[in-house]
């Protein structure tokens, strides 16, 4: 299967260790990424709090380029990219705003390229028995709490899932032999866009999404978003001291966890690169043994 | 507030109202009041006037209350609004469009969120990409925080999540035509 992959500026910096294992699991899985050539930063929360032309125009390049090099179908693991792209390719397919669009970029851009979140292709796009396959370690005894945040499932028109129950995660984490809870803050907002203009009320969201995992019962939690997850794992030491509570829920991306099921090195999928120590649940789960 | 003449307030503000169906697509008046918007928000706790506060301020003629509200800032844009208001009033884009004319009328009480998005759209002007590293240190300088958020800054830098460069994209050329030609298009500062 061939896709057009586009990384996000996180994957570089903060979510590195989501690009290793997104890149080693799908080497794995033989699934061939084409990274767009020379993209550029889908303009996130700042361009469409400023001009909504400017929020549509920056991804529509990455769409055009995606186009120019013959790719259907652009893979976007950060699920802030994936709301700002899939959202022009839905302004796109209004003519008015097309012939706008492509003046603006100074390109064709046809619209024709179609924006995947890359849960979706991992748990769409691969048929369940080749999954069951090739999981060499199976999860067994790992409760995972699935943490879908806001931007893969709101608002409707690019919606993968359902906005208040999406299971899409929690079923890949079980054809990986994991164990998902069941829990009410699945898509309840981290505060991810306020942690840096206002730190305090964003760790008083943080704190609770990771309180109410705890609660559920879960071990850890599985994010399919950069911002996500440096916000609940980065500041997971300060929501401790705000709840009163002791957490240590390591947080892991869908990719990470993928990887250790399909039998991947710890180390190379970038489970080292933690704040909450992410190695050793994993070592002692079953699914080590 | 002190007291207001409501009557005065609604008639003169209609353009304002107007503008936001034409341009942005919300239709204020669609609104009855239920609040399930601002019961279901997570960041209402932060906020002094909640959407549906907001929503009735703007019903009413409030426009430069609302305009120059703290709370539009608090706003985490996290659509849960907008998924579950019965009316398709779209709260989120509502306090959207509230961001971006209180940055046209010069009315932005948060001055860190102003600074953040200058930063941010500068970065990504300059090189293509957001270099996070950049942002938040000038961030921090220019707001004057230097040492928020410094001691995630070791971890961060053993991890290898620090970049010290930015990455540049080879056609930066492009990103100023798309930020000019924006401007040329929609005036103001993007």
């Amino acid at each position: 299967m061939k896709y057009g992959l586009y990384p996000g500026c996180s994957l570089n910096g903060t979510g590195i260790e989501y690009g290793l294992s997104t890149k080693a699991v799908a080497q794995k899985l033989g699934i061939d990424f084409v990274e767009i050539p020379d993209w550029n930063c889908c303009g996130a929360s700042s361009a469409h709090n400023r001009n909504h032309l400017l929020s549509v125009a920056l991804p529509a390049r990455n769409l055009a380029l995606a186009e120019q090099h013959g790719i259907d179908q652009i893979a976007v693991p950060c699920a802030a990219c994936y709301q700002r792209m899939k959202a022009a390719e839905v302004a796109l397919r209004d003519e008015a705003t097309r012939q706008e669009v492509g003046e603006v970029i100074e390109m064709n851009v046809e619209g024709k390229s179609r924006t995947r979140a890359l849960v979706e292709v991992f748990a769409n796009d691969l048929d369940a028995d080749f999954l069951s396959s090739v999981v060499v370690r199976p999860l067994s005894g790992l409760k995972v709490a699935s943490y879908y945040g806001c931007l893969l499932v709101k608002p409707a028109q690019v919606a993968i899932d359902s906005p208040e129950n999406p299971m899409i995660m929690d079923k890949l984490m079980a054809a990986l032999g994991a164990t998902p809870v069941e829990w009410s803050y699945k898509t309840e907002c981290c505060g991810g866009s306020l942690a840096i203009t206002r730190p305090e009320a964003s760790l008083g969201m943080t704190a609770n999404v990771l309180k109410y995992a705890k609660l559920a019962g879960a071990d850890c939690i599985v994010t399919p978003c950069p911002l996500c997850t440096s916000n609940l794992d980065m500041r997971q030491k300060a929501a401790e001291g705000l709840l009163g509570m002791e957490l240590g829920l390591p947080i892991y991306y869908f990719t990470e966890l993928m990887g250790v099921a399909l039998g991947l090195e710890m180390s190379q999928l970038g489970l080292t690169k933690h704040f909450v120590e992410a190695t050793s649940l994993l070592k002692n789960s079953p699914a080590a043994q | 507030m002190g007291p207001i003449q409501l009557s005065m307030t609604v008639a003169s503000s209609q353009d304002f109202r107007d503008r936001l169906k034409k341009e942005y697509g919300v239709d204020v008046s669609l609104c009855y009041q239920c609040g399930k918007c601002s019961a279901g928000c997570p960041a209402a706790f932060a906020m002094e006037h909640t959407v549906r506060q907001m929503l009735r301020m703007v019903q009413s003629g409030l426009v430069q209350e609302s305009l120059s509200s703290y709370s539009i800032w608090s706003c985490a844009g996290c659509e849960t609004c907008s998924t579950r208001c019965p009316r398709q009033v779209d709260p989120a884009k509502f306090m959207e469009a509230l961001r971006i004319e209180a940055k046209k009328a010069g009315l932005v009480a948060d001055k860190n969120a102003d600074l953040f998005n200058d930063l941010f759209l500068n970065s990504v002007k300059d090189t293509g990409r957001l270099h996070e590293v950049g942002m938040i240190a000038r961030f921090n300088i220019l707001s004057g925080q230097l040492f928020k958020d410094a001691e995630h800054a070791p971890g961060l830098f053993t991890q290898g999540k620090l970049s010290i460069l930015p990455h540049k994209i080879k056609n930066t050329e492009a990103m100023a035509k798309i930020f000019a030609n924006v401007q040329k298009k929609r005036g103001g500062k993007s």
